[in-house]
């Protein structure tokens, strides 16, 4: 230690008692992590649709009109809107308004609901399954009702969330945050089906 | 001693009172870091019965070994291993060794004890969640071992279950119909357990920090933990719908992983349209980060043992960190390397080759740095410690055949052989293990209040580090001389003169397993007999040891979160209490350094 000196460290006192540099509620934070890992998700199976169609000689191009899947879009992106409103209320302490709008947004992933299982009946009539479809390369139905179905599933998860979450918010238990943590979830949800739409019903197109 | 900040931190949960809620379902980190052992605990002494069982197979060709009938009256008739049984044992030899031993302890079992008292937290943030993630992987558990007592067996294809053997049934051996699709509801399920403890490990590092617990003054294991977590949030989540994938293709007829006209036993196959690389490539996305989800949170592990023994820290704790993040995103970029023999186009294993040599940069720093900081150091010898140079050892020794891997060149005459085994058992499974082993020997006194014996301690290492390069070391010249990897036995004539190396190695690994039981007889000694360990045993300064008591009482600091005023590693330095300073005292620092 001969050729030692001295360092003093200097802590002022603000540098000790601040606030933590990601003061994120946690609740949020989580629901965006969530939101990374679903996106990976979603992306690993529009990766594998892709690569089986690019892989495909014999693609089929079974939808002949864009109407149905336009009204599907419009509602769930009316439904996001709505979303929107409903948090708004409720960070300005509208109980009642938020309330509102919450369950209209719920009603919207419902009908969106109903629409996308009548034209998977409607598939299903012309005789496209998981396992096989009426022309090209039977991956066509595997990989349309894999994606179609995570994606009804993750809107159908969020109608119950959005529902029970409505009903926990007008009991108080749950506050205008844990609303927007729910509203961020169904935003996701949205944000996939505009994924969704290109990649499989437009380039699908007959 | 130390001063304490009240601060208005709302309790999540109030102590359990039921022995269920105290033990089983427990919403206690600290309870659920030790499940998370015990699971490990359990996977691994299952996993190294089974590669006992192999290494005699493969040293004594159809050897009986008696009993075997027992375990599998169609797979070992006569106490003889058929070929497929073999295979099979391999398979679950791999599986719960990577996902339930090298996933589970370092990560989930270390991180869950000491990541929320580390940061200073009572807490993670969601402790339903991670009560959930510990069940649900313990369900997948269950339901991998239920896989050997259902239908025949369990599946035979390998941890990586390449398509399309995978995927077409039963028609392709014993175990690849059901015993496929309970491989794939495993693993499945764990993908779920590692997103819930991910969650909960990330939204801990950055939310739940105590006051003055800055980024840069987390411990070197938080940030392993954390820089794991930030991985496994993204690879195990492709993991998952490839598992859903697999299993629809067993059970709803999709072919996703079934290319058409496919012919195995004589029998055309019923599928069409679907492609064998796609499997590898969902697959190896999650598997190599997976590498790296093994081993991250050793070298925080194994950084955060050395410093307090090498009374000094580290030449660069940021380069560390900015290495481990270094690996954190490449190990994206490098996961085609795992394909090069798989028929790819040659141009991909190019664009692969050049991030995983790109990779080795990092991990080349991370091993000077710790190389540098011990040059010249007077080390504490002890168990830990010299599990930590162990994991140094095996890291480097298991790297250095990584770079001749990643040349695609190279790789495609050594890819089927045994030096690949040699490779990655070194590099990733002893390597992770020695950090376990380090991790074990320093917190158990903190986890159970009590000292583990050293001069068993010590005694372990040495049989585990000399058995271990006495197993792994023949193996690369074994692939370097042609050795086929997956055979489960050496009948062609060239391969017949290796089989007294095979033979070395199985008593290598008969001999290193069994001193494993000098391991668990110290653990469950020191657990019940060991000498009273004193509140901070290593000297050390991090938040774990500014506990009230060892093991820390339910909410870790006793009512009170700690105030953080230095870095995690201040040693070296001339304070009151000697020559380190605890996070938590405010004492200014004078340090005295060595100009050099």
């Amino acid at each position: 230690m001969s050729q030692a000196h001295v360092i003093v460290h200097e802590h002022p006192p603000g540098m000790t008692t601040g606030l933590p540099p990601f003061s994120v509620a946690a609740k949020k934070m989580a629901i965006w992590l969530f939101i990374i890992a679903d996106a990976a998700t979603f992306a690993a199976c529009l990766v594998v649709y892709g690569f089986l169609r690019n892989g495909s000689a014999s693609w089929p191009r079974p939808f002949h009109s864009i109407v149905n899947v336009a009204i599907m879009t419009f509602i769930l992106l009316t439904s996001s809107l709505t979303m929107l409103f409903g948090v708004r209320a409720a960070k300005v302490g509208d109980k009642a308004g938020a309330l509102r709008w919450t369950m209209i947004t719920a009603a919207g992933g419902v009908v969106f609901a109903l629409l996308h299982i009548r034209e998977w009946m409607g598939l299903i009539g012309e005789g496209m399954t998981l396992f096989h479809n009426p022309g090209g390369n039977p991956l066509f139905g595997a990989s349309f009702f894999s994606i179609t179905g995570l994606h009804l599933l993750h809107v159908t998860g969020g109608v119950v969330a959005l529902v029970a979450v409505g009903l926990r918010y007008k009991n108080g238990r749950y506050n205008a945050d844990d609303l927007e943590v729910t509203g961020l979830y169904w935003h996701f949800v949205d944000l996939v089906w505009m994924f969704v739409v290109p990649f499989v019903y437009l380039l699908n197109l007959a | 001693m130390h001063e304490m900040a009240s601060q208005a931190h709302v309790a999540h949960h109030g102590p359990p009172t039921s022995f269920i809620r105290k033990y089983i379902f427990s919403l206690d980190h600290k309870v659920i870091g030790k499940q998370y052992y015990g699971l490990a605990f359990i996977s691994v002494l299952i996993g190294m019965f089974l590669s006992w069982l192999m290494r005699v197979h493969l040293g004594w060709t159809n050897a009986k070994i008696p009993g075997l009938h027992l375990l599998s009256p169609s797979g070992a008739p006569g106490d003889v291993m058929t070929p497929e049984y073999y295979l099979q044992l391999m398979t679950m030899h791999a599986t719960l060794m990577v996902f339930f031993v090298l996933t589970t302890a370092p990560f989930a079992a270390f991180g869950n004890y000491f990541l929320p008292i580390q940061v200073g937290a009572e807490d993670m943030p969601f402790p339903h969640f991670n009560m959930m993630s510990f069940w649900v992987t313990f369900a997948g558990f269950l339901a991998l071992i239920a896989s050997f007592f259902v239908g025949d067996g369990p599946t035979l294809g390998g941890w990586t279950q390449y398509a399309p053997l995978s995927a077409v049934g039963s028609v392709a051996g014993p175990g690849e119909g059901m015993g496929v699709v309970l491989w794939a509801i495993s693993i499945g399920l764990f993908c779920v357990g590692q997103l819930l403890g991910a969650l909960n490990f990330i939204t801990t590092t950055l939310d739940m920090r105590t006051k003055g617990m800055s980024l840069w003054r987390m411990p070197m294991t938080v940030w392993g933990w954390f820089i794991t977590s930030v991985m496994g949030l993204t690879a195990f989540a492709v993991l998952m719908p490839a598992c859903i994938l697999l299993i629809l293709d067993h059970v709803a007829g999709t072919s996703f992983f079934v290319p058409s006209n496919l012919v195995i036993n004589d029998q055309l196959q019923p599928h069409s349209g679907g492609s064998t690389l796609l499997w590898q490539h969902l697959f190896w996305f999650f598997g190599h980060p997976e590498v790296y989800i093994a081993i991250v949170p050793g070298m925080g592990i194994v950084s955060h043992v050395l410093i307090p023994n090498l009374r000094r820290p580290l030449l660069s704790h940021r380069v560390l960190i900015y290495s481990f993040g270094a690996l954190a995103v490449l190990s994206y970029m490098v996961y085609g390397h795992h394909m090069f023999v798989s028929g790819m186009n040659p141009v991909s294993s190019i664009a692969f080759s050049f991030p995983t040599l790109i990779i080795t940069i990092p991990s080349t720093i991370i091993v000077l740095i710790w190389l540098a900081s011990l040059y010249g150091s007077r080390l504490r010898i002890n168990s830990a410690s010299l599990f930590a140079l162990g994991f140094i050892s095996m890291f480097i020794t298991g790297g250095v055949s990584g770079f001749f891997l990643a040349q695609p060149s190279l790789d495609i005459m050594l890819h089927a052989t045994y030096f690949v085994v040699g490779h990655f058992h070194m590099v990733m499974a002893v390597a992770a293990m020695f950090g376990i082993f380090a991790g074990t020997y320093f917190w158990f006194p903190k986890m159970f209040g009590r000292m583990m014996d050293e001069r068993l301690g010590k005694l372990h290492f040495w049989l585990t580090f000399v058995g271990a390069y006495a197993i792994f070391m023949p193996f690369h010249y074994l692939g370097l001389a042609g050795n086929i990897r997956r055979y489960q036995a050496f009948a062609p004539d060239y391969m017949q003169r290796f089989i007294p190396v095979h033979q070395f190695i199985t008593i290598a690994a008969l001999i290193t397993g069994a001193a494993q039981l000098i391991f668990v007889y110290n653990l469950v000694y020191s657990r019940y007999r060991g000498a009273p360990a004193p509140e901070n045993p290593w000297e050390a300064t991090s938040l774990e040891w500014s506990t009230p008591s060892s093991p820390p009482p339910f909410d870790n600091f006793g009512g009170q979160l700690p105030v953080v005023y230095h870095d995690p590693y201040q040693y070296g330095i001339e304070s009151s209490t000697g020559d380190y300073v605890m996070q938590t005292s405010p004492e200014q620092i004078k340090s005295v350094r060595d100009e050099a």
